[in-house]
């Protein structure tokens, strides 16, 4: 009778275990609220994409994607974004570093103004940066007897997506400055660093992280951007034609497999960066956890 | 006592700084105006640019552009794009928080950055998927002719594709709120014997208001102003399926300036007043962690 | 409400957090569970809660099977480590929240829920407070509040996890005989989790001494600190020092000594530990009759009442830990650096491998 006794419990238990493993309520629900929405709304229509592209088969996809506009624009997207992101890490370290180490007027609303890139809509910042980088532009006009043409030119993508990348370097950057204990540099001070030694040896070693995460951030938003690039751009194909504007091209000539083709290369590129932001924000989390023991 | 006296040392450490591990004032006012310079070149003076334009044929050009019949209904398409895709991500990013936060279970990491994807999908893309299933060849499109349903080229279609590019705002906000504050405060109202939903309402809720306020007008900020998805499944069908940003660009493309600009500088008024509210949120949870911060030290 | 607890089991992954507990509370008895930090007692606490799920075993509320009763039907009162109180709700507000959480239907009136509220603050002497929102007080007021909250609900169990860990001494030390008068006052059955020996023994009328998921000994605190079932139990509780030697035919052999020790008279050589307290060891000027080894005073340290002695043991330089009285310290009259005697009493020994 015994051991009837300890099977039965033993079942009783396994199931109770499935049941209450969780004692807070709405585990259930709200699980499956998340995967469902998330179904929805973003797995299965992404899946739709690239489920679209079986219909090509392997060489058709390849020359779809290789085709020298596609390339072009590849070359133009991923370049122009790469150039912003450097121009973001190195401004926005500077930015972060103004902004939390020094004080002057009006820096509260400059802080505030710092994320404008993301309030202010794509298309809005498109059009702005034009007016005032055209040749009859504010900037534009001044640059222009120089010979250097902003607008209507690769220059003027490179200068959207720095727009559009602006705030990620500054926003990942200034709390890490701002958690720096200041007691490091005071003894990095007191065993005889100059402030250019400490900075590259005590202060740039601590904010890598955040910095190359900001820098990565801005990178992934400029690839996919598409609303503040194509006023300035010009859309010139193989010159100033944007991945994106391609896709929307061939989509208004109704060519669905073509525009989903190359959509599938950019939705790879994107996670793979996700991905690696992933890892860098881990990587930062941990850097952050270890000086706080 | 001890507060003045850890003030104090404060104040110590602060001047020390200033003396031992700062810039001769040379640098520090360069580095200022570099900063400035470049926030100048892409910020400020953008933003400034679209009130000028907007206003450089007049006050009454800028206005007449504004009441417009094609401006008003591209004002209310923009409205109810947000009013709908606002709630259903707030609910959303709730839900998922709470299932985030609150428990331990396999796969977490890989659903948060599923939840993560939309924010690295261009929003070209974002509109194209949509295409792809409820366009006219996609896998609904033959049913929802028949049927006489519209989806892309329609209001459904411009809400989906802002609920997608604004759906991680919420629970971005959320997630790590809710597992910074635990669940002590949920199993003590659990053991008083609280329910679910009274849980929700009367603990985690209160607790997380400037979080969600936070990712509310995050979101509404986004979901107002997007451009790519929404030029995708929209057809810019004027009066009908063009939102703000789209009537926008029609403007421009038609050399209309004045008007273009004056749609425009709603837009970015808009983004202004996000701005503003982002940073009195900001302050008030500040203040209300270093309350709490202060007499828990003591 | 009693509480038993029946071969209870509880796993993270692949770390045993309890290993088949066995317990009886009996009703009205204020229980300590003490233990190092990760050794279950936390774990075991909120199993009892119906806050955690243990993998096996069963509890049982005044004799009825409560494993799978849901926490809310338990009728536990939980003091949580950090009070988790609510913090956007004032002092009456969290002390009323159980009683504003029931269905309508068993929901007292207004006027009845401040009544109630008022009274349990006036219990824990907080009811000047009421207004006050939590992030507004002190660590001591705090405590207070939650224990008040958890008791609105008029809970049949008490159940109280590190409840003045955060404190600090002097608070701690105020509050643990309240609590003491607290219980006294209103017999709930309670059960408190603690790391800190000195709180357990002081408040508690049973201990639960637990180890790496396992109960080593229950008992009253006179038991648990005169009768150590375990070396875990010796080390844990109080100062002790450890011998290593033999034990054979009812005598400890420690080195050169052989001392007399209670039972283990069949044992036949067998390796042992054994433990004597520092005031079981007597200082002595000359060598007596009794075994003792030669020692010389290390150090003295003479605050309090007690007088601690730090010697080091001549023949193999280890140290050992004396504590005298004042009086004995004077007749004595050591001096840093004076050779003596040292003759342990009250050895207990365990053996390396039980028989």
């Amino acid at each position: 009778m015994a051991p009837d006794y300890r099977t039965l419990m033993h079942l009783l238990t396994d199931e109770k275990m499935a049941k209450r493993h969780h004692v807070l309520p709405g585990f259930n629900l709200s699980l499956g609220y998340t995967i469902l929405y998330l179904s929805l709304i973003v797995l299965i229509p992404l899946g739709a994409a690239f489920l679209k592209t079986t219909e090509l088969s392997f060489a058709e996809f390849w020359t779809t994607v290789t085709a020298p506009r596609v390339l072009a624009s590849y070359k133009l997207t991923f370049g122009a974004s790469l150039i912003g992101a450097f121009i973001n890490a190195i401004f926005g370290l500077l930015t972060a570093w103004v902004l939390v180490r020094y004080t002057f007027p009006g820096k509260r609303l400059v802080d505030a103004l710092v994320d404008l890139p993301f309030a202010l809509p794509t298309a809005v910042a498109g059009i702005a940066l034009t007016a005032i980088y055209a040749g009859n532009g504010w900037i534009g006009s001044l640059l222009e007897p120089y010979g250097i043409k902003v607008a209507f030119t690769p220059l003027g993508v490179v200068v959207a997506l720095t727009f559009i990348g602006l705030p990620f370097v500054v926003r990942t950057v200034q709390p890490v400055l701002e958690d720096l204990e200041a007691e490091t540099e005071e003894a990095a001070a007191s065993l005889g660093a100059n402030r250019w030694q400490t900075f590259r040896k005590v202060i740039l070693p601590a904010i890598w992280p955040a910095l190359l995460t900001g820098f990565a951030l801005a990178f992934a938003r400029a690839v996919g951007e598409y609303g503040s690039v194509i006023f300035i751009a010009g859309n010139m194909p193989m010159v100033s034609e944007i991945t994106p504007l391609i896709i929307i091209t061939k989509l208004e000539q109704y060519d669905y497999t073509g525009a989903t083709a190359i959509a599938v290369v950019m939705l790879v590129i994107s996670f793979i960066l996700l991905l690696a932001i992933n890892g860098l924000q881990w990587w930062s989390s941990q850097r952050n956890a270890k000086s706080a023991e | 006592m001890s507060s003045t006296v850890s003030n104090l040392g404060h104040y110590q450490a602060k001047v020390a700084r200033s003396r031992a591990t700062s810039e001769p004032a040379w640098i520090r006012w360069s580095l200022i105006a570099i900063a400035l310079a470049f926030l100048s070149l892409f910020l400020f003076i953008p933003l400034a640019a679209v009130f000028t334009e907007a206003l450089r044929k007049g006050f009454e050009t800028y206005i007449a552009a504004l009441v417009e019949p094609d401006a008003l209904s591209a004002i209310k398409l923009t409205v109810i794009a947000a009013v709908i895709s606002v709630p259903l991500n707030l609910v959303f990013g709730v839900a998922a928080a709470w299932a985030i936060a609150k428990f331990d279970f396999k796969g977490k990491s890989v659903l948060i950055t599923l939840i993560d994807l939309p924010f690295a999908v261009s929003p070209v893309i974002a509109g194209l998927i949509y295409v792809l299933i409820f366009g006219l060849q996609g896998w609904f499109g033959e049913w929802l002719i028949d049927h006489d349903y519209k989806v892309i080229f329609a209001i459904p279609g411009i809400v989906l594709a802002t609920v997608f590019v604004t759906f991680p705002f919420v629970a971005r906000e959320l997630i790590p709120l809710m597992q910074a504050q635990g669940k002590e405060e949920e199993e003590a109202a659990l053991v008083l014997g609280a329910s679910g939903w009274q849980i929700l309402w009367r603990v985690t809720l209160p607790n997380i208001k400037w979080g969600l306020l936070y990712g509310v007008i995050l979101t509404n900020a986004r979901a107002m102003g997007e451009f790519g998805a929404v030029s995708v499944v929209s057809g810019h069908i004027r009066g009908l399926t063009n939102t703000m940003p789209l009537h926008v660009e029609i403007l421009y493309n038609e050399y209309n300036y004045a008007a273009a600009f004056a749609v425009a500088s709603l837009l970015a008024f808009l983004a202004l007043v996000t701005l503003a509210l982002k940073t009195f949120i900001e302050w008030q949870s500040a203040r209300s962690a270093r309350t709490n911060e202060q007499s828990s030290e003591e | 409400m009693s509480i038993a607890i029946r071969n209870i089991h509880k796993r993270f992954g692949k770390f045993h957090a309890l290993n088949n507990i066995n317990l009886d509370v009996p009703t009205g008895e204020l229980v300590a569970l003490l233990g190092p930090s990760g050794c279950g007692k936390t774990t075991l606490l909120r199993i009892i809660a119906g806050l955690e799920a243990a993998d096996e075993g069963s509890i049982l509320f005044h004799g009825s099977d409560a494993t799978s009763r849901d926490v809310r039907e338990r009728e536990v009162g939980f003091v949580f480590q950090h009070y988790a109180l609510f913090r956007h709700m004032t002092v009456f507000e969290n002390v009323a929240f159980g009683l504003r959480v029931r269905p309508r239907k068993t929901r007292p009136s207004e006027a009845e829920i401040h009544r109630r509220v008022h009274a349990l603050l006036e219990l824990v002497q907080l009811d000047w407070l009421a207004g006050r929102y939590p992030p507004q007080l002190s660590g001591g007021q705090r405590q207070r509040i939650a224990l008040a909250r958890a008791l609105a609900v008029e809970p049949k169990v008490l159940l109280l996890d590190e409840p003045f860990g955060a404190l600090d001494a002097k608070v701690r030390k105020d509050l643990r005989r309240w609590l003491r008068r607290l219980h006294d006052e209103l017999h709930i059955t309670s059960v408190f989790v603690t790391h800190d020996q000195e709180e357990a023994l002081e408040v508690a009328d049973r201990i639960v001494v637990m180890n790496q998921g396992n109960i080593e000994q229950i008992g009253s605190p006179q038991e648990v600190y005169d009768k150590p079932a375990s070396p875990f139990v010796y080390k844990f509780l109080g100062n002790v020092n450890q011998f290593h030697g033999r034990v054979h035919a009812g005598k400890a052999h420690i080195d050169t000594l052989a001392l007399d020790i209670d039972g283990h008279h069949e044992t036949d050589n067998t390796p042992a530990h054994a433990f004597v307290r520092p005031h079981d060891i007597e200082v002595l000027r000359e060598r007596g009759t009794q075994p003792a080894f030669s020692a010389v005073v290390n150090y003295i340290n003479a605050i309090g009442p007690l007088v601690r002695i730090e010697l080091q043991r001549q023949d193999n330089q280890s140290i050992v830990e004396a504590e005298l009285t004042r009086e004995r310290f004077r007749e004595l009259a050591l001096q840093q650096g004076e050779a003596v005697y040292i003759q342990p009493r009250n050895v207990r020994v365990f053996l390396d491998v039980p028989n």
